[in-house]
């Protein structure tokens, strides 16, 4: 894996491209992030970078957690996140050293990561798309049932229960959900921000995860190559 | 540390243009529109009656109709678009409405708007959103 930044969902607007077509973004404050810890196989078992993003006063951190920042000699950070590595690679971090933007080096497609916004308790309609019932023909009271979750030959587990992972109605959303390979529209270097062409999971000034794109779909992967 | 909605609207702010002559609903205008063609560039100009502001900032959206060959046109323009060379306010007209969409169903005369605002002379020079005066352009019939 490669470098990850951590930062904040601002919000959506509109910008004109370079063709003046208006694009619709989404503008992210990423960075900077500071190391704070970095996790070595012969210790942890696996190498990772810890950093941590967004000031906070101290009073509002823990004692444990102000001391663990100080070793990397910053200020308390608000969140903390790692990202993996390979193990060859943990020379080229350093505790303490600032990640911002630039580090992420010079991507066109994104990755960002967040939590989606939560729905609550909702039906199976809403949640998973079903189409419920018939709104009229007889149908009474039963318009958004799921309809029948399996009889004795279908779905069923092992012994008595339903197979597990059947579709219900439950908590929907506040869950963790990659948008992936989001076009980068204009990088604004000095004030850590990005803004990427359309949505991304979460409410506003919720955290996100910023990663250059794993892996791209056929037509981003011919543009690159076609740029090259 | 600045608010999201301040970091977002000083984003757009470099956008925004402050040249945009103050323009009512009713007003008929010329939008010079810029039409790249391969490597040249020219302009284009859309006359018609502005029927329509809706959205603020830069989302502001403009619709012009003008009638071409009887038939009705419309064509929105974001207002604060790069490919908008120009706006020139040719006419001012009277509108009590803030969207004239009845004109779509009008015919003939009926389809014209009372020329000037009510209680209001002809503007001398057309100030702009950003306060500057632009030299008034010469009044042309409308249709």
């Amino acid at each position: 894996m490669t470098t990850t930044l951590f930062g904040r969902k601002l919000g959506m607007t509109r910008v004109f491209n370079d063709q003046g077509v208006l694009v619709p973004v989404t503008v992210l404050e990423v960075g900077p992030c500071v190391v704070t810890q970095i996790r070595t196989p012969e210790k942890d078992g696996y190498a990772a970078v810890q950093v941590g993003y967004d000031d906070l006063k101290p009073r509002n951190s823990t004692i444990p957690m102000i001391g663990h920042d100080a070793k990397a000699g910053t200020e308390a950070k608000r969140l903390h996140g790692e990202f993996k590595i390979n193990a060859g690679k943990i020379g080229e971090y350093t505790l303490g050293q600032t990640l911002k933007i630039s580090d992420l080096g010079g991507v066109t497609y994104v990755d960002v990561v967040g939590t989606s916004k939560g729905k609550g308790f909702q039906g199976t309609m809403k949640r998973h798309g079903f189409k419920g019932l018939f709104a009229s023909h007889g149908t009474e009271r039963k318009h958004r049932s799921p309809g029948s979750i399996g009889g004795l030959c279908s779905n069923r587990g092992f012994g008595g229960g339903l197979k597990k992972g059947k579709r219900m109605a439950g908590h929907m959303g506040d869950v963790r959900v990659t948008a992936r390979s989001l076009d980068v529209v204009r990088v604004v270097e000095d004030r850590n921000l990005i803004l990427v062409k359309g949505a991304v999971p979460g409410a506003n000034n919720g955290f996100v995860m910023v990663r250059p794109a794993v892996r791209l779909n056929r037509a981003k992967t011919k543009k690159v190559a076609a740029k090259k | 540390m600045a608010s999201s909605v301040e970091i977002i609207e000083s984003l757009n702010k470099d956008t925004l243009k402050t040249d945009i002559p103050v323009m009512n609903v009713g007003d008929t205008l010329n939008v010079h529109f810029r039409i790249v063609e391969g490597e040249k560039e020219r302009i284009q100009v859309f006359q018609g009656v502005l029927i329509a502001r809706s959205g603020r900032g830069i989302n502001e959206m403009m619709t012009v109709r003008r009638i071409v060959d009887n038939m009705g046109v419309e064509r929105m323009f974001p207002a604060h678009s790069p490919r908008v060379a120009k706006y020139e306010v040719l006419r001012r007209a009277d509108s009590r409405r803030a969207k004239l969409y009845y004109l779509r169903d009008r015919q003939g005369k009926s389809r014209r708007l009372r020329d000037r605002r009510r209680g209001m002379k002809l503007v001398d020079g057309v100030p702009t959103v950003g306060g500057a005066v632009v030299e008034a352009s010469a009044p042309a019939a409308a249709e």
